[in-house]
């Protein structure tokens, strides 16, 4: 197991608390990983991207230039990473903030309406979640047990009460990720 | 033993208090915040003293005066910062005072950018501030090492009573990666009977002092640290070689580079080509050793960096001239790519030895 994980967005869509999640996840279950963060220095609205690569294997660069999975969060970011991903990737869309289609025809597309689904189980933060849940059941690089796991160590203790929600929010995800994999397994 | 995620500027800090060290002076500069942020935290925690000080001047300073102390000492800063501490640095390695620097570089020159860069590789290498000396740097390329090569600059500091320099860039502070911690193993930090502490402690009028008005005198003293330095060229240089036997290319790369490059290696022997990689761990002594070595046996060098070509010139030397050394970089804060890296490598590996 090697993945190359992309997750492109703007500060404060939960995009390196996403990538942190992995991490942590990877980590509690013996699995190698890096973690890089790129974000630029405006205090909102900049753009907040990181790598996560896990692998069984120890990685060498810790920098992904080709994913194996794009999550991608605003239309700037699926302009500038869609040709970055590796053919027979996967791009996984928060159509709730992105419009743009994907050109690609080699890369397995999933559109979710993350902040809209957010937004029906109580609150919009949870919407990286509901793409985390979705990334989990994909790929299955880290088990949706670890996720949960990791959700105490990255939330601070004044939001610990957001645990159960982003615990839904996980499983909607995973639920909609289902949809998508019984179509591509049709598919081939 | 336990293992765990944890962050490269995290790791400087844990780092440093598994080697003992109790007092840090520095001052906030991204994207080195997280040490001093980490640090405030844990020192009081273990009885040590956590002091943000009104600038890198101050804080340089308050190193020198806590070194002078006998204390295990450790200021960082990012470049800008660094470069306002090179006066303290001169009077620290002139005095032969022991602390530890830690620099995560960012884009320059001037005020630069909060990109990774490897652009103070010149400063770090030849002293960095004026007069006839060097600081050992080590340049760590992932989590773990940085956590046990923080103990390693403590001891060598120690050891050779100067400063060691911990050199990474932004990348490097920032990622997280597991971790595996041995808090079993006990620090043995070395007397020091040199510090002034006063004669309650000490029998003799002990002096720290970077001012010799008899050039005779201070000529004695550039000797001293001359041995000082001929011996740690001799004994500690540090140096990690990857399939660099059959290389017909050898790239050269350091820090978060070398990381990148190791992957590259991988993908050029898949495709054929015979890559191999040399990965300087101290920058200061220079493994000129292992370049001569691969000039004999590889067609051509590779130096990638994050900047213009600095640790090239050191490739250069290491090869006298044997064979061409070619270099790639990426500037001002951008990282150099896996694949671009690959196309220069291919382009090289066809000129091979016939030179640029």
């Amino acid at each position: 197991m090697h993945e190359e994980i992309y997750i492109a967005g703007i500060g404060g869509q939960g995009t390196l608390s996403m990538g942190q999640m992995l991490a942590l996840a990877a980590t509690s279950e013996n699995k190698e990983v890096s973690y890089v963060p790129f974000y630029g220095p405006e205090k909102r609205g900049g753009f907040a991207n990181c790598g996560v690569t896990i692998s069984d294997h120890p990685i060498s660069s810790p920098i992904i230039s080709e994913p194996s999975v794009l999550v991608v969060m605003n239309n700037l970011s699926l302009k500038n990473y869609e040709d970055s991903v590796i053919p027979g990737g996967i791009i996984i869309l928060n159509s709730s903030m992105v419009d743009l289609g994907v050109k690609r025809s080699d890369v397995r597309v999933i559109s979710i309406q993350a902040s809209e689904e957010a937004e029906q189980l109580g609150d919009v933060r949870v919407t990286n979640s509901i793409i985390l849940g979705a990334l989990i059941e994909l790929t299955g690089v880290v088990s949706a047990g670890a996720v949960e796991q990791s959700l105490e160590q990255i939330l601070p203790a004044r939001n610990l009460d957001m645990i159960p929600i982003n615990l839904k929010a996980l499983e909607r995800g995973s639920e909609l990720a289902r949809n998508y994999k019984k179509a591509w397994s049709n598919l081939s | 033993m336990r293992r765990f995620l944890m962050k490269g500027n995290d790791a400087i800090g844990e780092g440093a208090i598994l080697a003992g060290c109790r007092h840090f002076f520095g001052y906030p500069i991204t994207p080195q915040s997280e040490v001093a942020h980490y640090l405030a935290k844990r020192l009081p925690e273990v009885g040590g003293l956590f002091m943000q000080a009104e600038s890198e001047l101050a804080s340089i300073n308050l190193v020198f005066g806590a070194a002078c102390a006998g204390a295990r000492v450790m200021t960082a800063s990012s470049s800008p910062g660094v470069s306002l501490m090179q006066e303290g640095l001169s009077f620290l390695a002139g005095s032969e005072l022991p602390c530890v620097l830690v620099n995560i570089m960012r884009g320059g020159p001037g005020l630069g950018n909060i990109g990774p860069s490897q652009g103070d590789y010149f400063q770090a290498t030849r002293g960095g501030g004026h007069g006839d000396y060097y600081t050992i740097v080590l340049a760590p390329n992932s989590v773990q090492e940085i956590l046990d090569i923080m103990k390693k600059a403590f001891d060598l500091s120690d050891m050779y009573r100067m400063p060691v320099v911990v050199m990474a860039d932004g990348i490097m502070g920032q990622m997280m990666e597991p971790v595996v911690i041995d808090e079993e193993k006990s620090v043995e930090i070395p007397p020091r009977p040199w510090a002034t502490i006063g004669r309650d402690y000490h029998e003799d009028r002990n002096e720290i002092n970077s001012l010799f008005v008899v050039l005779e005198e201070m000529e004695e003293v550039n000797l001293r640290l001359l041995h000082k330095y001929e011996e740690i060229r001799a004994k500690e240089t540090l140096c990690e070689e990857y399939m660099l036997n059959d290389a017909e290319v050898a790239l050269v790369a350091f820090g978060t580079v070398s990381r990148i490059c190791r992957a590259v290696v991988d993908k050029a022997r898949e495709q054929g080509i015979r890559a191999g990689l040399i990965r300087p761990i101290t920058l200061w002594p220079f493994p000129y050793d292992v370049i001569s070595r691969a000039a004999k046996s590889a067609q051509c060098l590779l130096a990638v960096e994050m900047n213009m070509g600095q640790m090239f010139e050191d490739v250069e030397i290491g090869a006298k001239g044997r064979v061409p050394v070619y270099h790639y970089g990426r500037l001002g804060g951008m990282v150099p790519l896996a694949k671009d890296i690959l196309e220069e490598l291919k382009k090289v590996s066809e000129r091979g030895g016939t030179g640029r």
